[in-house]
């Protein structure tokens, strides 16, 4: 193979490669791929469009989503961040590309269906607005030679000037920063050099010109667009010793303040020896950011306050059972809930119904009582939703059982993926 | 009763025509190549007929709205013989009800094709997916699958949107057809393989000259993406089932 290619590229083709190598693998941990919301159309016969719902186009054997070609421009970087695999004292490879070889991948990866576009980050080389000059011209070259409206992910550099972030904007789809720990304690004690602030500025000068340009849309015809899948974020799980409720009321305030898309929780892989933080070689939180991700849908997408599902009295979300489930069953007050007769609302609280199934019941029932059969064929995990639920033909059942006592049905007839140790102990009752 | 048709999408829509006028009770829904004649049934063979399908179609545009419209064309696309039957019984049970009646998911047709048009719209989005373009010495981009279901019609528009400034070829191997877009329009094309042409993996010498390199690259960021201490293969395997890793490139050795 190699002797192959060198016949076509002797040079270059070797150090581009390694370069791929180095700058892939330092882009990694940054989890977001996704490739959604984003509305650019291929009108001027170029190449690529975003597709609304983004599309995957492979996934890595840890079972994450490729859908863009995730690198950094470069992994030089001026700061010492503990929790960054390119911090200035680590000694690890160091790579940049030029801009051209950053278009010359994108657009050939892109003509062969391997991605739906380009996700670019950076170590921060000299200063902040020499960095993402960088970036921008990567993106200008895409847009403006190659007629390339495929998708655009661009880190904000914090600290870069307003003037290079708002034309940045004018050609990326998404821009995110990291928030990197959950609150400023933990950011301090990894960080010392950053702060929450640096973070804040430029997501709420994007986020203030992202609602200026739909304002101006409303009233001129021609107006650019400008972030046009919007702005996310990203927090390090499990580095530093936040609380569920810690991390999830911060998640919280982003989502109401900054209108983010999403925000990602990524449970750290060791890659410091550092007595700060986990020792190497110390499995990474998959279940907790599994939790995490669960209570941010049902933020989301099924109407919970955050305050509902983490408090003082529960400031860690459970790891056994999920936060939906855990959420009714210390509120059994609202149950059983009538299928027949609840409003949207309620049924998309039951635990074993999702938003489809939910949608599929309020319509189906229009037409008639439903009964368990249907409820089975409409998608409704019915062996979990049973113990929350009444439909036309619900056994009648003589005593209510305990919050508890539904939990040990369920974790009995349940496998979870994650606990490695069964928990067959039969409870009675 | 038995009713054959030939297959077709109008031969279908005629099957509900010739229904209609007759109305004989419960019926069967057969295709012509797989109806075994008994002595015990009656079989009615239902000859497609143009006029009659649009009448029924036109029918069912003024009950369906889009979504509905394309699950019902999802569903004739899966090209299973009992999504066939229940595309029969859900036209007359349109037919026969208040408008509004596909919303029922109470009743097992319109759960059939509900059930039905995801599976092929998700063979529609792994084929949008996971197809992978090789470039030829003459610049086309060439693409062969063999999917579940018969999705070209509905991955034309996202292809030829999409790579609007380059000549591709999109293959089905199974159904013998393909898609060609020649810069200005997309065709259906059919082309006689000779036996000795891998048709997967046309042998690289006709191949552009950079394409391995970037099959090599593509293969190095998929390896570099990766992150070990996370591995779940369980997971992995459940977003790329083994049967779609032949199209992908980044899953072949080398």
């Amino acid at each position: 193979m190699a002797m192959f290619v060198s016949k076509y590229l002797p040079m270059s083709f070797d150090r581009i490669r390694e370069k791929l190598n180095i700058l892939a693998d330092a882009a990694k941990y940054d989890v977001s791929c996704s490739s959604s919301g984003g509305n650019r159309k291929n009108e001027n016969k170029g190449l690529g469009n975003s597709h609304a719902s983004g599309i995957c186009h492979t996934y890595t054997e840890d079972g994450r989503c490729v859908s863009l070609l995730k690198i950094l421009l470069t992994n030089h970087c001026i700061y010492d961040c503990l929790f960054c695999v390119s911090r200035k004292s680590n000694d690890v490879k160091r790579a940049a590309f030029t801009v051209d070889e950053v278009v010359e991948l994108t657009m050939n990866f892109y003509r062969r269906n391997y991605i739906e576009g380009l996700f670019l980050s950076s170590g921060i080389f000299k200063n902040a607005d020499f960095t993402m000059e960088r970036l921008l011209l990567v993106c200008k070259k895409l847009r403006l030679e190659q007629k390339y409206n495929g998708y655009i992910h661009l880190k904000t550099i914090p600290g870069a000037s307003d003037d290079l972030i708002k034309e940045a904007g004018l050609y990326a789809d998404r821009m995110s920063i990291n928030l990197e720990m959950p609150t400023e304690a933990g950011l301090k004690l990894l960080a010392p050099e950053k702060n929450h602030a640096d973070v804040i500025k430029p997501l709420d000068f994007v986020q203030q010109n992202i609602v200026q340009f739909a304002a101006d849309k409303k009233l001129i015809k021609h107006v650019p667009k400008f972030v046009p899948a919007g702005q996310s974020t990203q927090m390090v799980i499990g580095a530093t010793p936040e609380s569920d409720k810690e991390i999830m009321y911060t998640a919280n305030a982003f989502y109401k303040n900054f209108s983010l898309k999403r925000v990602y929780y990524s449970g750290y892989v060791p890659i410091s020896n550092d007595n700060r933080m986990p020792v190497l070689g110390t499995q990474p939180p998959l279940l907790r950011e599994n939790r995490l991700y669960q209570t941010d849908w049902l933020m989301r997408f099924y109407g919970f306050k955050v305050q509902e599902i983490l408090n003082d009295a529960n400031p860690n979300l459970d790891i056994d059972i999920d936060p939906k489930l855990s959420w009714a069953i210390r509120n059994m007050q609202h149950f059983p809930v009538d299928i027949n007769q609840a409003d949207y609302k309620m049924i998309l609280r039951i635990p074993g119904i999702g938003v489809m199934s939910a949608q599929k019941i309020v319509q189906a029932r229009k037409f008639g009582k439903l009964r368990i059969d249907q409820l089975k064929k409409i998608g409704v995990a019915y062996n979990r939703a049973r113990h929350f639920i009444r439909c036309a033909d619900s056994p009648y059942q003589l005593k209510d059982y305990q919050g508890t006592q539904i939990k040990a049905f369920i974790l009995a007839e349940s496998q979870s993926k994650y606990l490695k140790t069964d928990n067959n102990q039969l409870i009675l009752f | 009763m038995i009713y054959i048709f030939d297959g077709s999408l109008p031969g279908l829509l005629t099957a509900v025509f010739e229904w209609f006028e007759r109305k004989p009770g419960p019926v069967n829904l057969m295709l012509t190549t797989v109806f075994q004649p008994d002595a015990f049934t009656e079989g009615f063979t239902v000859i497609t007929n143009a006029e009659k399908a649009d009448r029924v179609w036109a029918g069912l545009q003024k009950r369906l709205k889009k979504d509905w419209l394309r699950k019902f064309y999802c569903t004739y696309l899966s090209e299973i013989p009992d999504a066939y039957q229940h595309l029969f019984q859900f036209t007359i049970y349109i037919f026969q009800s208040a408008p509004g009646a596909q919303s029922n998911y109470g009743n097992d047709h319109v759960m059939a094709l509900a059930k039905y048009a995801k599976s092929v719209e998700r063979e529609k989005h792994r084929m949008e997916a996971f197809i992978r373009f090789q470039k030829t010495g003459d610049g086309m981009f060439y693409a062969a699958i063999d999917p579940d279901f018969n999705v070209l019609p509905l991955i034309s528009n996202h292809f030829k949107n999409r790579y609007a400034d380059q000549q591709w070829i999109i293959y089905d191997l199974k159904r013998k057809y393909g898609l060609y877009y020649d810069l200005q329009t997309v065709e259906e094309i059919t082309v006689d393989f000779s036996a000795d042409v891998n048709q997967k993996n046309p042998a690289t010498i006709l191949m552009d000259e950079k394409e391995e390199l970037y099959a090599v690259l593509w293969k190095d960021y998929f390896k570099s993406a990766n992150i070990v201490a996370r591995k779940n293969t369980k997971l992995h395997i459940k977003h790329v089932p083994k049967r779609y890793w032949k199209y992908l490139t980044e899953k072949q050795p080398g």
